[in-house]
């Protein structure tokens, strides 16, 4: 099971991946993600595997990685 | 290796501070020759002493040599000299008076490893006259680096080595995996260091004579404060807090800050618990780099916390987003709550931004202050209720 | 069959322009972090990529086309070598001068993951001289390039770089990128 992992030296919070993964990110006061499991790296489930794939090829600052 | 259990070169509670001021000779002639030892050997070492690392992160040090030397090319060893917390001055009073113990330790460690290179990382706080000759003779290379909170955290501290920014890096890989010039790195508070100089020679049993079943050996506290007589003191790990301040003597203490500005406060009426990590778990606190700070009963504690969070505020990397924006704004909060702002929603707004950049960051400085932060309006929740109405219980007089 | 090849080189050149025009106007509302109705943040970045890559491949139908299209006059070492031309050098070479440029950011984005965000967002910055580079050209050695359907198609890719570029030299653009400042809270 793949986790996506946010390197927060990259994001500056553009939105893409909470759009792409609404059930994994919401937004904080500022724009950046917020995991919404208890792990600060969520874990993908099956079912959101190919929009994870997507999440991470479109954050334009390459902030996103499944691990 | 011999494993004696006492030595009668050096007393229980402060080995490494009873060799203070010892020249090059005195401190061969105390201690003997720093045995050669292979990788194995030192791991098994200290897995059996069981000595975790004095910086504050408190790591096993056996597990983190064992990954190091797991790791791909010749590795690279750094003492961690960087000092970064402001209550800190043990890295400053190893480094002045025991400076042999501690490149014992890099020499120690980067033998076993067949390391490349030994640096000595040292803050700007942290006089290194006394060692920079010493260091150089011993083929350490001494790095004075500039300083901040986070400049000490070990990717950052392994990014200035680098001649790049001292801000921490994406923790995905790990120094010890690739750190100085992509080469697997044990980076290591200079405490932790010359412990395991002293274990190589003495033993881990020696080691676990004193302190703790889970947590062996000594450790120095820097003891600050409301306290008569301010400084380093070495102690047993595991020992009582009233004990380690005992010699510090403390002055109408209201509350004990342990582990510095990343740490938790212990009230006064616990000064009786012992400094173990189960012991500390309930009031949120761990040792860190043993900073205690005394709060007295006349300082308003959430003055003193606002100031600290500030301070943490200011002092923040500037790349992550949760900590450049939640970290002031919690900070704020905070200050308008101890300038008595009547405006209750301010506790559950702190406890929102405290619990929204706690894990959001390429490093520990939103949690650690997000945990001083939690800590502080647990501890002094009589005080957050007064300063709602009104006023402050600390100020004399009472009300404002 | 010239007449085909000719048409094909100059038909899928005009394109290429427009799906560039796009990609230059999506790539800063990307970098905006500002979302467009419909398409949302992600939406943008999927069709600034698409459109990039469509007109990749349109260039490639443009250049080979007019390489076997024997009144370009178009020599192998056209394709990569500027002004080196029969037909035109300038205004070609302008053309070459972009499928370099074209080439290099293309190879850079696809391998962004490997060369790390500094290489890649350096070379980005490359697509801010492409795209006046490829207008000129056009403009220049387009057989098209006086008729009034074409000036305005044009003027108005123009205009909307204009309008982009404008906006994103604005202080209130405050883009999502890699510098850091400390941002207000989202209304």
């Amino acid at each position: 099971m793949t986790r996506l992992h946010v390197d927060w030296t990259r994001c500056d919070g553009h939105g893409a991946c909470a759009e792409l993964l609404p059930e994994l990110f919401g937004v904080d006061d500022w724009g950046f993600p917020v995991s919404r499991t208890a792990d600060r790296d969520p874990e993908v489930p099956r079912a959101l595997e190919e929009r994870a794939r997507h999440a991470e090829k479109t954050c334009p600052l390459m902030a996103l990685r499944r691990i | 290796m011999t494993d004696t259990v006492e030595s009668p070169v050096l007393p229980d509670t402060r080995p490494i501070l009873s060799l203070a001021g010892l020249d090059a000779a005195e401190h061969a002639r105390r201690l003997g020759p720093l045995p050669r030892l292979g990788v194995e050997a030192l791991i098994q070492l200290a897995e059996h002493s069981g000595l975790t690392g004095r910086g504050g992160a408190g790591f096993p040090a056996a597990i983190k040599i064992r990954s190091v030397a797991a790791g791909r090319g010749r590795a690279v060893v750094v003492g961690n000299a960087m000092e970064g917390e402001p209550l800190s001055q043990k890295d400053a009073i190893l480094l002045g008076s025991v400076p042999h113990l501690v490149l014992d330790g890099l020499e120690l460690v980067s033998r076993a490893l067949g390391a490349s290179r030994m640096v000595l990382a040292v803050g700007p706080d942290v006089p290194s006259r006394p060692v920079e000759a010493l260091a150089r003779a011993r083929g350490v290379q001494v790095k004075r680096l500039t300083g901040g909170f986070v400049a000490g955290q070990e990717t950052a501290l392994v990014s200035q080595i680098d001649g790049r920014p001292g801000v921490p890096r994406d923790p995905l890989v790990r120094v010890t995996v690739k750190g100085v010039g992509g080469k697997p790195t044990l980076v290591s508070n200079i405490e932790t260091l010359a412990h395991l100089a002293l274990v190589a020679r003495l033993g881990g049993d020696w080691f676990r004579s004193a302190g703790h079943p889970d947590d062996p050996g000594t450790s120095l506290f820097t003891i600050s404060g409301a306290v008569a007589r301010p400084g380093v003191v070495e102690a047993a790990r595991g020992s009582r807090l009233a004990d380690v301040l005992a010699s510090a003597g403390p002055v109408d203490p209201a509350a004990v800050l342990v582990g510095g500005y990343h740490g938790a406060w212990v009230p006064a009426s616990a000064l009786d618990t012992p400094l173990t990590r189960a012991a500390l778990a309930p009031y949120g606190a761990t040792m860190g780099a043993g900073v205690l700070y005394v709060l007295d009963t006349h300082t308003c504690p959430l003055k003193m916390a606002s100031g600290v969070a500030r301070y943490l505020a200011d002092e923040v990397a500037g790349q992550c987003g949760p900590c450049i924006n939640g970290l002031p704004r919690m900070a704020d909060s905070l200050t308008r709550l101890a300038n008595h702002g009547r405006d209750t929603r301010l506790p559950a707004e702190i406890d929102r931004l405290r619990r929204l950049v706690t894990g959001r960051g390429a490093c520990a400085h939103p949690d650690g202050t997000a945990r001083f932060v939690a800590s502080t309006m647990a501890t002094f929740d009589k005080h957050v209720e007064a300063h709602l109405a009104g006023y402050c219980p600390s100020t004399k007089g009472g009300r404002r | 069959m010239t007449e085909a090849l000719w048409a094909l080189g100059r038909g899928t050149g005009i394109v290429a322009l427009v799906m560039f025009t796009v990609t230059l106007v999506l790539g800063i509302v990307t970098r905006s972090g500002r979302p467009v109705p419909g398409l949302g943040r992600f939406g943008v970045a999927d069709v600034h990529r698409t459109a990039a890559l469509t007109g990749v491949g349109l260039i490639a139908v443009h250049v080979v086309s007019l390489l076997f299209d024997p009144y370009a006059q178009l020599k192998l070492v056209d394709l990569l070598f500027p002004f080196l031309a029969a037909w035109r050098p300038l205004w070609l070479g302008l053309g070459t001068l972009a499928v370099d440029m074209l080439l290099v950011v293309t190879v850079v984005s696809l391998l962004r993951h490997r060369v790390g965000p500094r290489v890649f967002h350096a070379v980005h910055y490359l697509t801010y001289a492409l795209w006046p580079v490829a207008l000129v050209h056009s403009l220049g050695s387009g057989t098209n390039a006086h008729a009034s359907w074409f000036l305005a198609l044009a003027a108005s890719c123009a205009a909307a770089v204009a309008l982009a570029v404008g906006w994103r030299i604005l202080p209130s653009y405050a883009g999502r990128g890699w510098q850091r400042t400390a941002r207000k809270v989202l209304p």
